[in-house]
């Protein structure tokens, strides 16, 4: 490499190494954080960092080596954080219950013994003589877990640690994330319907009513989503100006429910994604010659023909790029099925915003998360690859 | 009849995508509480209380306060690695600016739950420059389309006439790079600055009381109890990103004019 090359590239990487650093710090950092709140439980093993360290050893059969039972009386004689010593409680005792009271005793006996090494566990409280609790001892300690990951699709490890289904109706993470898939797949059909044949009406007219039809759509790509969502809120209550106009003309005599379900969802959500699936046709249509439909028609193709055999396939890899625009920001969709969505219209993002703020689950929202962000990132790889700017329709 | 059936398509879509925004904006000069037509009779109530009531008051400065400093921050560090990105020698080039257009693509309540996770442990959780950064992240990828775009439109063989008349690399970014990418820079700021005013799922997670933004208020008010205010935020809304887009227009406009006359 030249001199004046390596300065240059010095000179670029300078400019660049600012903005790195700071997308490094506030927000793959803060991914990665969600990433392990997902897989990392070290409540137990912090605490107990010997126990972890010597338990490991042990193969699960009859009772641990004497050298796991002082390492135990070690670790808890030195357990100075009282808060992680409280979570490490909580998280055993949701394992087996009856842990707080035989902690709580061991420890007081681990601190008042002058030589850990005569302490005798099973004279302190039999309980230590029962395998269950040492089995729940060595299911905690390892730093990382699948439990959160598997509980985000309704699986869990039963005592032998193979995986199983939850119970059905215990919980609802299978349900929720075919729901946010099924919400998506109608919205981004419904935005297909109504888009493709837009963006080949705005690519076959010229002049004013192009520009009107871009417009159109840009318009309200360009208006504040919630600006968006505040008005179908508005427009589709009972009392709203659907209804009424409905009403007023005689069409129904009660008000339609609009709100607060599916129905709702899918049309506000349309009505918001619908440009990006517009726009990504359109500009693969420009690109067709505009005598290509003239001249099927002059070899006697029939306008549905022509259409069918000559415009659909050249407009298909606009129409996928769409699709798949519109269904990867679909499923992250948080704010429109919140404000226009009943109970049963929430998607994955709502679930996950309940495990994080409601109940503090970081766990679980973290699981999801993870989940959520994988297909996302998939489907962008796809969406990049596909169009040649992977840029989406941002400026 | 094709004909027809095309025209009323059209306007039928057109319809769609446009008149659900139109429709509920005079409701904002009802003098009723209740958002239903037919308005009886026409008031400055609700503006009156977006600008005297406290949340709503203290939402709006905040919007402004948290607004200018993303803008701020994003559009300084978009630039710079805008024009970073320019030189054909920069190692694996199209990984970063993949890296760099990530933000749009996250979900926001991903990004969220993992910001008010982090922003806990730097003491930034419902702080405004906890805020700011959070937002900033957000508009960087709007700055880095928009600038981009115009570094692209600019000629090197200027850039290389301006250094081999013995002009220094500041004074050529000085006085040739940067009158010519400053439209699209001015753009770039723009878009960020409608992403943040526009944004809620990111601040439901980072933001606390005192940091609420208007379109945070606006949220909460239609969640929990909807009145005409919010439509009346919904129109300063659109006046105010109609007005930043008009003055991006208009000084895009001065720019051209300016350099049609100086190249006679």
């Amino acid at each position: 490499m030249s001199r004046a090359s390596a300065r240059e590239t010095l000179g670029a990487l300078l400019l660049i190494v600012p903005l790195l650093a700071f997308l490094a710090v506030f927000f793959l950092w803060p991914l990665w954080t969600m990433v392990t709140a997902a897989v990392v439980d070290d409540t137990v093993s912090r605490v107990l960092p010997r126990t972890a360290a010597a338990i490991v050893s042990w193969d699960g059969r009859d009772l641990p080596p004497p050298q796991v039972h002082e390492a135990l009386v070690a670790d808890l004689r030195q357990a100075n954080d009282q808060q992680a010593l409280g979570e490490t409680v909580r998280r055993l005792n949701s394992a087996v219950s009856g842990f707080r009271t035989l902690l709580s005793r061991t420890t007081s006996s681990a601190r008042d013994g002058a030589d850990p090494k005569t302490i005798d566990l099973a004279a302190v409280d039999p309980r230590w003589k029962d395998p269950r609790y040492w089995l729940a001892l060595k299911d905690a300690v390892p730093p990382y877990t699948d439990r959160n990951l598997l509980a985000a699709v309704d699986m869990k490890r039963d005592a032998d640690g193979a995986v199983v289904s939850e119970a059905p109706g215990a919980s609802a993470n299978r349900l929720i994330m075919f729901r946010t898939f099924l919400i998506a797949a109608i919205v981004t059909a419904a935005c297909a319907a109504i888009g493709l044949p837009y963006a080949m009406l705005a690519a076959a007219v010229t002049g004013w009513k192009r520009s009107a039809l871009l417009l159109a759509v840009l318009v309200p790509l360009w208006t504040s989503l919630l600006v968006r969502t505040t008005a179908w809120f508005v427009l589709l209550q009972n009392e709203g100006l659907i209804n009424g106009a409905l009403q007023a003309i005689g069409f129904i005599d009660s008000p339609l429910p609009l709100i607060f379900n599916r129905l709702g969802v899918v049309i506000a959500m349309t009505h918001v994604l619908l440009p990006f699936m517009v726009l990504p046709i359109y500009s693969v249509l420009l690109s067709v010659p505009r005598n290509l439909m003239q001249a099927a028609a002059s070899m006697g193709a029939s306008p549905l023909r022509a259409f069918w055999r000559v415009l659909l396939p050249l407009s298909l890899p606009g129409l996928l790029s769409g699709s798949l625009l519109v269904f990867m920001v679909a499923i992250g969709y948080y704010i429109t099925p919140a404000l226009v969505g009943g109970a049963n219209d929430q998607m994955i993002s709502s679930v996950i915003a309940f495990y994080a703020t409601g109940t503090a689950n970081w766990g679980l929202a973290g699981a999801l998360g993870v989940i959520l962000l994988l297909v996302t990132t998939i489907l962008y790889l796809i969406y990049g690859r596909l169009s040649k700017s992977p840029q989406l329709l941002g400026a | 009849m094709f004909r027809a059936i095309q025209t009323l398509f059209g306007v039928t879509i057109v319809g769609f995508l446009l008149l659900p925004i139109v429709a509920i904006l005079p409701l904002a000069f009802t003098s009723s509480v209740f958002l239903t037509y037919p308005i009886e009779d026409y008031s400055l109530r609700w503006f009156t209380e977006l600008a005297t009531a406290d949340a709503w008051r203290l939402s709006i400065m905040n919007s402004l306060i948290i607004g200018l400093g993303a803008t701020l921050l994003s559009t300084v560090l978009g630039t710079l690695a805008a024009l970073g990105m320019r030189s054909e020698v920069l190692p694996l080039a199209s990984l970063l600016r993949t890296v760099f257009l990530l933000p749009m693509v996250v979900p926001a309540v991903v990004l969220g739950v993992g910001m008010q996770m982090l922003f806990v442990n730097f003491g930034l959780a419902s702080t405004y420059p906890g805020v700011i950064v959070a937002h900033a992240v957000l508009c960087v990828p709007f700055v880095i389309v928009s600038v981009s775009a115009s570094l692209q439109g600019i000629d090197r063989a200027v850039e290389k006439a301006a250094s081999s008349l013995g002009a220094s690399p500041v004074t050529v970014f000085h006085r040739v790079t940067f009158p010519l990418a400053l439209p699209g820079i001015i753009s770039g700021a723009v878009f960020a600055f409608a992403t943040s005013l526009d944004e809620v799922v990111i601040t439901l997670f980072v933001a606390g009381p005192n940091q609420r933004t208007l379109a945070r208020q606006m949220f909460s008010s239609i969640r929990e109890n909807i009145s005409p205010t919010v439509v009346a935020a919904a129109l300063l809304l659109i006046i105010g990103t109609l007005c930043l887009a008009g003055l991006a227009a208009a000084l895009r406009w001065r720019q051209e004019r300016n350099a049609l006359r100086a190249a006679p």
